[in-house]
């Protein structure tokens, strides 16, 4: 799951999982609040840090400012855009 | 966990009650990790390859199976030594022609990394496809139940959910499960180990063929 879409835009899964983190930092929760498979939370929630929207602090994650700045107008760093083949 | 099963410094294949070998693998979901499952319990199966009939039947009895599976915390892994992009053309391709969205990731194992922590290339059928292989890995990572079906025949799912409700019941309940064993019915009840548990055994008011031979229901 790029959380980083080829036009620099974030997805909107990982949207949907950085606004609940906002709300939520525990993964379980944010898995229910969004009605993920929890699998595919803890693979969006590391993509989501090697990018730079999230943060993880021990068990928890938190969204930092660039996820806060993506979240309002789009990624524009440099996430998971892949060598596009 | 460890990442495989070692004897003698050598690597073997996995064993029954033993960690599943660990993996990190690009998936039609994208990176994949073993643990991300930890919590769960996990089908990981292969197939032999993408774009093939019997394969794709499979895929859709797994995918009509993933309810069922979703309400006993399982969830589904394929695999197959194909591309990511073979991978995503296929699911597509199977939702256009049979209505079936396949909605588990899929293993893009092209270096056969995690195909050969699993054993799941039967150099005597293929060395360039995998198996019908199939592991169930319970939600602290161990292997719990192996089968392999060879090129030639499709499995049956049915099987694989009785497979998931046995082991739950004998987690649940402690017990073991008896031949062609469903949900409802009697359960077998592990066997005395002492001749003094025996014959208590005989007094315990179970269904009890023989001292060694007890059932009841759960």
């Amino acid at each position: 799951m790029p959380c980083v879409n080829a036009n620099g835009e974030i997805t909107e899964m990982a949207k949907r999982i950085l606004l609940a983190m906002v709300e939520s930092s525990s993964l379980d929760k944010v898995a229910e609040q969004t009605g993920t498979p929890l699998y595919r939370i803890r693979m969006a929630a590391r993509e989501l840090v090697e990018a730079g929207f999230a943060e993880q602090q021990a068990q928890s994650f938190v969204t930092t400012e660039a996820g806060l700045a993506a979240l309002s107008k789009g990624a524009t760093t440099s996430g998971s855009l892949g060598n596009g083949g | 966990m460890d990442t495989i099963v070692q004897e003698n410094g050598k690597a073997t294949l996995p064993r029954l009650n033993q960690p599943a070998p660990l993996f990190e693998a690009e998936t039609t979901h994208g990176t994949l990790r073993l643990e991300d499952f930890q919590g769960s319990w996990v089908i990981l199966f292969s197939h032999p390859a993408d774009f093939t009939p019997v394969c794709t039947t499979e895929f859709i009895a797994f995918t009509e199976l993933a309810p069922e599976l979703k309400k006993r915390g399982v969830e589904l892994c394929g695999l197959s030594i194909d591309s990511t992009y073979s991978h995503i053309a296929w699911v597509r391709n199977i939702e256009k022609n049979f209505g079936v969205r396949v909605p588990f990731p899929i293993i893009a194992d092209l270096n056969k990394e995690v195909a050969s922590l699993y054993g799941m290339v039967m150099p005597g059928e293929s060395k360039t496809e995998t198996s019908r292989c199939v592991f169930v890995i319970d939600p602290k990572g161990i292997l719990r139940a192996m089968i392999y079906y060879p090129l030639t025949t499709g499995r049956n799912t049915q099987e694989i959910l009785r497979l998931i409700d046995a082991l739950q019941a004998t987690d649940k309940h402690g017990i073991a499960t008896p031949a062609n064993w469903k949900p409802g019915e009697k359960i077998i009840i592990p066997p005395p180990r002492t001749t003094e548990a025996a014959e208590e055994r005989m007094k315990a008011g179970y269904e009890t063929a023989d001292w060694y031979f007890s059932k009841r229901a759960i």
